[in-house]
C-alpha cells in the first residue's frame, strides 16, 4: 500500500509493508540510502511500533494505516520536494531492501531458546531488540539463570522495576534496560573503549559516563576490573538503584577490585539513603561524582568520596588505589592564558555565545554544571533545570548546549556516535549565526563508534570556519576527545585533524568545558 | 537456587547475544565465546496473539 500527499511546498508518502521484520541497524542502513536521493528531505524506515508510530506521527505522518501497522511490519515515510521524488523513492526502495538482504546473511537461530540449547552453559544474554518486547525475552532469560544486559530502550518502568526484582530475588544482574555500556573481565559489550584491566571498578547509568571514566583510568596508568552499566533510569525513584546497590555489592566482594566509583545524576532522597546505608558497610574506598549535584550536597554522599566532575572521580579514584597518574598533555598547544586571549583577538564584536553540539548526552550534561556554577545562563534540549529548555531544540539561543543523541534526532537514525550526519547539518546551523563565537564538540572513540568520528565532521567544520571568516571574525573550536591509544580509531591521527583545522583539543569534556568558561569571562 | 551473579564476574563470560549483529561480532573480535540469535517477533507481534501463545506453551 502506498499513499502519496503533494503541496506546493513538499510532498509526502509512505508505504506499508506487512510482515517484514528487520533489526534497527538494517532499516538505517537503508533509510541512509533512502535519504541520499536527490530531492528528498527526509526519510524515515521503521517497524510499526507504538514508539515509533508516535514518531512518525511528530514528523506529520499520521494516518489509519500507519495506525493500524503492526510492530512486524516495516513503514517506509518519505518527504521531498514534490510528488514525483516521493514516488520514485518509493517504487526503488524494493531493489535497495533486496540488495541490502543480500548482502547480510543471516543466522539460523531465530529465539532466545533456540541460543540456550546452542549455549547451555550460557551466563549472560544481550538484548538489542524493539524494546516492546524485550521484558518478556529478558524474563525468560532470567528464569533460566542468566545475568541480562539490555541495550534496547523504551521499555516501560514498570516492567524495568518487575525484571530487576526477579534478578535481586535470583542473584542476578540487570544491567538496562537503555545500558549502553559495561566491561566485564575485561571483555567490552556495547560501546566501549580499549582499556587495560586493573583494579578500580566502576558502577554507571550512563554509557558515555562509563567511557569518559574509563579511558582516562587507563590513559593515566590505572586499569579497570569492571565497569558495569546500569540502565539509564536505574536511579530514579521508581526503581531506586536496584541495579546500582547490586552491581556494587558485586565489586565489593570482587576480589581483583579495589576501589568502586560511581558515575551518575543526583539521587533522590530514598535512593540516596538505600546506597549510603549500603555504602557504611563496605571496605573498599567509594568515590563518586554525581554530575548537578552541586559542592554543597558533598557532605550528604559520605562516606562516597564526592567527586565534582568525570574527572574527579578519576584523580580520587587514581589515588585510592594507589597509582601515580601519569601526566597526560592536556592541550596540544602551547600555554592556555595566552590561549585564552589569541581566540578571543579575532572574534568580531558581535560574537558571544557559545553553542554545543554533542554525541553524548552525559559530556552535555557535565558542560551545563561547570558552564551553569560559573553563572553563566546556558540552554539545552536536556536541561538540568528546566527553566533552561529549548522551547524548540532545533533553535538555539544564547549559549547552549545540545544533546544530539536525544530521541528528537535519532528517529529511524543511527545515533550520533556512530554516523555524525545530523551533527553535521548542527553545525553549519550554528556557524551561521552571527552571534555564536565557540563551537563545543565531544569525539567518542572505541568499539561500535564511527570509525572515523573527525573526519566525518571535518568537512562541515572548515565550512562553518569558512562561512565565519567571510562574514568577518573566527569560530573558535574546542573539542574534547574520550577514548584511548588502544581504540581502533587512531585517536593520535583523530586529534591531529583537530589541531589542523586550529581546534583546542582536550582529553576531557571536563577540561574542554573549563576552557570555554575562561574564553567566555570578560572579567 | 544457582547464584550465576557471583559467574558474571568470576567466569568466563558465555554470551547469547539476540538482535544487533555488531555486538555479536565485537564480542568475537575479543575472543569471546558468544552465539548469535537473529531474533524476530513470535506471531508477527501481534500483542493479543502473543499474550495467547504465552498462556499456551
Amino acid at each position: 500500500m502506498t499513499t502519496i500527499n503533494g503541496s506546493k511546498e513538499m510532498a509526502s508518502g509512505f508505504v506499508i509493508r506487512e510482515n517484514q521484520y528487520y533489526d534497527s541497524v538494517f532499516l538505517m542502513g537503508i533509510n541512509k540510502v533512502l535519504s541520499k536521493a536527490p530531492g528528498v528531505e527526509q526519510t524515515a524506515v521503521l517497524l510499526g511500533t507504538e514508539a515509533n508510530k508516535r514518531l512518525l506521527a511528530d514528523i506529520g505522518f499520521a494516518s489509519p494505516e500507519i495506525d493500524a501497522a503492526q510492530p512486524n511490519d516495516m513503514i517506509v515515510a518519505v518527504i521531498a520536494e514534490s510528488a514525483a521524488v516521493v514516488e520514485e523513492v518509493i517504487n526503488g526502495f524494493d531493489k535497495t531492501l533486496k540488495a541490502m538482504v543480500a548482502r547480510s546473511p543471516v543466522s539460523n537461530i531465530r529465539t532466545l531458546e533456540a541460543g540456550m540449547s546452542y549455549k547451555p552453559d550460557a551466563n549472560l544474554a544481550v538484548f538489542s531488540i524493539p524494546g516492546e518486547y524485550v521484558a518478556n525475552e529478558a524474563r525468560k532469560a532470567l528464569e533460566s539463570g542468566l545475568n541480562v544486559f539490555i541495550f534496547s530502550s523504551n521499555v516501560p518502568l514498570e516492567e524495568e522495576l518487575e525484571l530487576k526484582q526477579i534478578g535481586k530475588a535470583r542473584n542476578l544482574m540487570v544491567m538496562g534496560p537503555d545500558c549502553g555500556t559495561s566491561i566485564i573481565r575485561g571483555l567490552g559489550i556495547g560501546f566501549f573503549n580499549a582499556v587495560r584491566r586493573g583494579t578500580i571498578g566502576v558502577v554507571g547509568p550512563s554509557g558515555t559516563g562509563l567511557q569518559e571514566f574509563t579511558s582516562q583510568v587507563h590513559n593515566a596508568g590505572g586499569g579497570i576490573s569492571h565497569a558495569i552499566g546500569t540502565g539509564s533510569n536505574d536511579l530514579s525513584a521508581g526503581i531506586g538503584g536496584l541495579t546500582t546497590l547490586s552491581a556494587m555489592q558485586a565489586l565489593e566482594a570482587d576480589p581483583q577490585t579495589e576501589v568502586i566509583a560511581i558515575i551518575a545524576k543526583p539521587l533522590g532522597a530514598k535512593t540516596l539513603a538505600s546506597l549510603v546505608d549500603q555504602a557504611k558497610g563496605f571496605t573498599k574506598p567509594l568515590v563518586g561524582c554525581f554530575l548537578g549535584s552541586g559542592k554543597e550536597s558533598a557532605g550528604k554522599y559520605e562516606p562516597i568520596q564526592w567527586a565534582y566532575t568525570i574527572d574527579d572521580a578519576v584523580e580520587l579514584a587514581l589515588r585510592a588505589a594507589r597509582i601515580a597518574p601519569k601526566e597526560v598533555a592536556e592541550l596540544e598547544r602551547g600555554g592556555e592564558g595566552e590561549l585564552v586571549v589569541a581566540a578571543r583577538a579575532n572574534w568580531s564584536p558581535e560574537q558571544k555565545y557559545l553553542r554545543g553540539v554533542f554525541a553524548g548526552g552525559t559530556f552535555c550534561y557535565q558542560a551545563q554544571q561547570i558552564l551553569g556554577d560559573a553563572g553563566i545562563q546556558i540552554y539545552s534540549n536536556s536541561p538540568i533545570e528546566s527553566d533552561f529548555m529549548l522551547e524548540d531544540p532545533d533553535i538555539s539561543r544564547a549559549h547552549t548546549v545540545v544533546d544530539m543523541g536525544d530521541e528528537h534526532y535519532t528517529v529511524g537514525k543511527p545515533h550520533p556516535m556512530i554516523d555524525s550526519t545530523e551533527r553535521a547539518k548542527r553545525i553549519l546551523v550554528e556557524a551561521a549565526d552571527p552571534s555564536v563565537a565557540i563551537l563545543l564538540l565531544d569525539f567518542i572513540f572505541g568499539y561500535n563508534a564511527s570509525n572515523d568520528p573527525v573526519g566525518e565532521l571535518l568537512g562541515a567544520l572548515q565550512k562553518a570556519k569558512t562561512m565565519r571568516s567571510k562574514v568577518g571574525g573566527e569560530l573558535t573550536i574546542v573539542a574534547s576527545v574520550c577514548g584511548t591509544n588502544e581504540d581502533h580509531q587512531d585517536i593520535g591521527l583523530q586529534i591531529k585533524m583537530l589541531n589542523e583545522l586550529g581546534a583546542f583539543v582536550f582529553h576531557s569534556n571536563a577540561l574542554a568545558t573549563a576552557f570555554c568558561r575562561r574564553l567566555l569571562d570578560r572579567s | 537456587m544457582e547464584n550465576k551473579k557471583a559467574d558474571l564476574l568470576q567466569q568466563p563470560l558465555v554470551v547469547i547475544n539476540v538482535g544487533l549483529k555488531d555486538f555479536a561480532e565485537n564480542l568475537e573480535a575479543q575472543e569471546a565465546d558468544v552465539i548469535q540469535v537473529d531474533w524476530e517477533p513470535l506471531a508477527g507481534g501481534d500483542q493479543e496473539m502473543i499474550d495467547l501463545l504465552k498462556d499456551l506453551l
